[in-house]
């Protein structure tokens, strides 16, 4: 008989690999992209081409040049980063401050501590937090939506419902006339960075990634429930009641994609169930606190890299054993 | 409808190739190997020599121990050496040789197919026949049944759970067997029973076998005490502690025995062997056994006598498959890969599964990309991530700290994972040595 393989147990696999999470995650991403390429037009589209290559490039070229490891662009890891990364900016961007994004992200926010699985912030995020340090003034300056009719260098600008929020929560209650439509903010037409302007597409994505299981309820519902809490506690004055200002705050901004997109980041957030919970429940403290006292008018980047350095802390509580055991 | 409650996965059941193919009896063999360790616990003792004559079902090597297990002779003819074998890893395992004449049965075993309802003797005789009839565990552990009916001074048996869960995907021949021998099942639950002084079971059936459940209905319908449990499709359902937590709701505690939940597992292939011994007189000879595969000719359900080559039990099924890579003994999640098929079939073999080249091969490792798959599918509520690497790095008071000992080694982690890591293996291999730590520790105090 010829040679048989010998292995321990088990001999079946689940077909599950690191490419098909990222593959459906960037599935998931893809109903809010749409939605931003009817809002924002070839600026989307521009800022994420340039996102996404630069950071391939950036990978390959560590990978392969630095670390003399086998490049591990296959696993679309870089991809998913890229994409994420670009949703997080204005689509009016010059490109070469999304590149230097890129390099950021994947340079310094992975590949500085071993590639994939190894480091413990959001690339995508670190990314996007350094150019938001670095070039404040086009990290906020918002294009309208306006559909496909906007171009990419000449789309005109305005203050986001984010911005406005900020002085409504400082006190002037009659900018709440200001605020967009909610029906607009759910479906997609507010001002804002690339990936966050449709609430909806957002919330479809994310239950698309619970239900194939790619992430669990958890982080994200936990989030959600948080911010929406304190909202309810900490209505301020001008807002016909309390329910609208939950409605405002969890549909402006970077919440939903921050809950569902990246928070859910698997090497950035805790193993167990009830690790997930309590690093929900930092983020949403963390984000309200940023927008009600903060400088910023959006704290969604900072609260999940603040709570990515719990991580390792956060692992430490242990699943609920079998038989009850600690 | 009832399941565990932590962890678990969903693999392909692929049980259609051998499903409902009815059992098929092996022809002798003419040499038949007998392993004198088919079981956990001490090897059992020859008391034949070189030259004696044996019938069948004639006892040729009593228990080693308490627990331990007699071994008989399923076949008759002349015992021409004991002497070392080589089991299905190519190691070394002592064994009686007999050569097979004719097929003269001891006088006592009622060989008809008669079904014997009525059991007149009292438990501690069901318990001394059990034993006396080597019959240990056919789940898969081969865990002495007589010790399991005996409950350490001071708990006491409230539950007798039936095993007919067969979680692991391809294996059929429980199903088989409760389609074919139900009602003498139904009789080795109530002389089981008895023996425990408890009056009521369940069978535990998952849904993917809804003709063994409707079956078992019918069968039960009469019967006082006896509840058949449909149960959710969901691996290891078969293994004993989270049968239990899926049948009664209770946890076995971390170390305890399952006893402590007031509830006794038992097989239903242990359960029809208890039926033989009690009511037959006939010792554990043969079991059934499912040999299957994509690419088997003639995959069904067999009824083979211990000591047969898996050789011939292969033949019948029509021979290896030309696109064989891995021969596994068992099932895919917790059986093992051979490197031959030249060893003899015991008390163990529940399946041969034939997978073909193509998915034989484990995928190719990536790095941990901490999603916590593992760590919600083990049924144990353990970190499998973190043990693996514990075990790497040779932290055993740590692995011990993370309860790796509760470990059942089912393989869901490493099933789940993405990065096609090889957890179990390093929790495997670490296991064993805090095990051995803790033996030592325990035998200085």
């Amino acid at each position: 008989m010829k040679n048989l393989i010998v292995a321990p147990a088990p001999h079946a696999h689940s077909g599950d690999s690191v490419r098909r999470n990222m593959l459906l995650v960037i599935a998931a991403l893809m109903p809010a992209y749409a939605v931003s390429l009817v809002a924002f037009g070839w600026g989307a589209l521009i800022t994420t081409l340039i996102s996404v290559a630069a950071c391939c490039i950036t990978e390959w070229v560590i990978a392969k040049w630095v670390l003399k490891q086998r490049p591990t662009l296959c696993d679309c890891s870089a991809i998913l980063t890229g994409l994420l990364l670009a949703f997080n900016l204005p689509s009016n961007l010059p490109w070469w401050i999304i590149v230097i994004g890129a390099i950021v992200a994947i340079g310094i926010g992975k590949m500085t501590y071993g590639g994939l699985g190894q480091n413990p912030f959001n690339p995508a995020l670190v990314g996007r937090v350094f150019l938001l340090i670095s070039f404040p003034v086009q990290m906020t300056t918002w294009p309208r939506p306006l559909g496909f009719s906007s171009s990419y260098v000449d789309a005109t600008t305005g203050a986001t419902p984010l911005a406005a929020m900020k002085q409504i929560v400082k006190g002037n209650a009659d900018l709440v006339s200001q605020l967009p439509d909610l029906k607009d903010a759910f479906f997609g037409f507010m001002g804002g960075s690339l990936g966050e302007v449709s609430a909806l597409a957002l919330i479809a994505g994310g239950i698309f990634l619970i239900g194939m299981r790619v992430i669990t309820w958890h982080i994200p519902v936990s989030i959600l429930a948080t911010i929406a809490l304190f909202a309810w506690i900490a209505t301020p004055e001008g807002f016909a009641c309390s329910h609208e200002y939950i409605l405002y705050t969890l549909l402006t901004g970077g919440i939903m994609l921050g809950a569902f997109f990246m928070a859910t980041d698997y090497v950035t957030s805790p193993m167990t169930a009830w690790g997930k919970i309590v690093f929900g429940i930092g983020i949403g403290l963390i984000v309200m606190v940023i927008r009600t006292w903060g400088a910023y008018p959006e704290g969604m980047s900072f609260a999940i890299l603040i709570m990515n350095a719990t991580v390792p802390l956060l692992n430490k509580i242990r699943p609920k054993r079998f038989g009850g055991g600690a | 409808m009832n399941t565990f409650r932590i962890g678990g996965v969903h693999p392909h059941d692929n049980k259609e190739y051998s499903a409902h193919q009815p059992i098929v009896e092996c022809p002798l063999p003419k040499q038949a190997i007998i392993p004198l360790a088919q079981h956990i616990g001490a090897p059992a003792k020859p008391i034949v020599q070189k030259g004696d004559h044996v019938k069948v079902g004639q006892m040729i090597a009593e228990a080693g121990g308490f627990v331990s297990a007699s071994v008989h002779s399923s076949v008759s003819g002349v015992v021409t050496k004991i002497d070392a074998t080589v089991d299905a890893w190519g190691l070394k395992m002592p064994a009686i040789f007999i050569d097979v004449e004719g097929d003269e049965w001891l006088p006592e075993i009622d060989r008809s197919s008669d079904v014997r309802r009525d059991c007149t003797i009292e438990a501690k005789e069901i318990i001394d026949k059990i034993s006396k009839a080597g019959i240990v565990g056919l789940g898969g552990a081969c865990f002495p049944t007589h010790v399991k009916l005996c409950p350490p001074p001071g708990q006491k048996a409230e539950v007798l759970i039936v095993n007919g869960v067969e979680c692991e995907p391809y294996l059929t021949c429980d199903h088989q067997l409760m389609m074919e021998h139900g009602e003498e099942i139904i009789i080795g639950i109530q002389i089981t029973m008895k023996a425990l002084g408890i009056h009521r079971a369940i069978i535990g059936i998952e849904k993917n076998k809804p003709d063994a459940i409707a079956r078992m209905h019918e069968l039960t319908r009469k019967t006082l005490g006896i509840e058949v449990m449909p149960l959710q499709l969901k691996y290891p359902q078969g293994g004993e502690k989270q049968l239990i937590d899926a049948c009664i709701g209770r946890q076995v505690p971390s170390g305890a025995l399952p006893i402590a939940t007031g509830a006794v597992v038992d097989n239903v292939a242990t359960i029809y062997a208890i039926y033989e011994a009690v009511q037959k007189n006939k010792p554990l000879i043969s079991r059934v056994m499912t040999v299957t595969g994509k690419s088997v000719a003639k995959p069904g359900n067999y009824l083979v006598r211990f000591g047969t080559p898996l050789t011939q039990v292969v033949e019948l099924a029509g021979g290896v498959p030309e696109d064989t890579g891995k021969i596994i003994g068992g099932g895919p999640m917790m059986g093992r890969a051979m490197n031959n098929i030249n060893m003899p079939t015991h008390k163990r073999t529940s399946g041969l599964l034939f997978l073909p080249e193509s998915e034989s091969r484990r995928g190719i490792e990536e790095n941990c990309i901490r999603c916590g798959k593992c760590v919600s599918a083990c049924p144990m509520g353990l970190e499998p991530y973190l043990l693996s690497r514990q075990s790497e790095l040779k932290m055993w008071d740590e692995m011990e700290a993370h309860n790796v000992m509760d470990c059942i080694e089912c393989g869901c982690c490493q099933f789940t994972c993405p990065s096609h890591r090889p957890l179990l293996d390093y929790v495997r291999s670490g296991k064993a040595t805090v095990g051995g730590i803790i033996r030592a520790r325990n035998a200085k105090k």
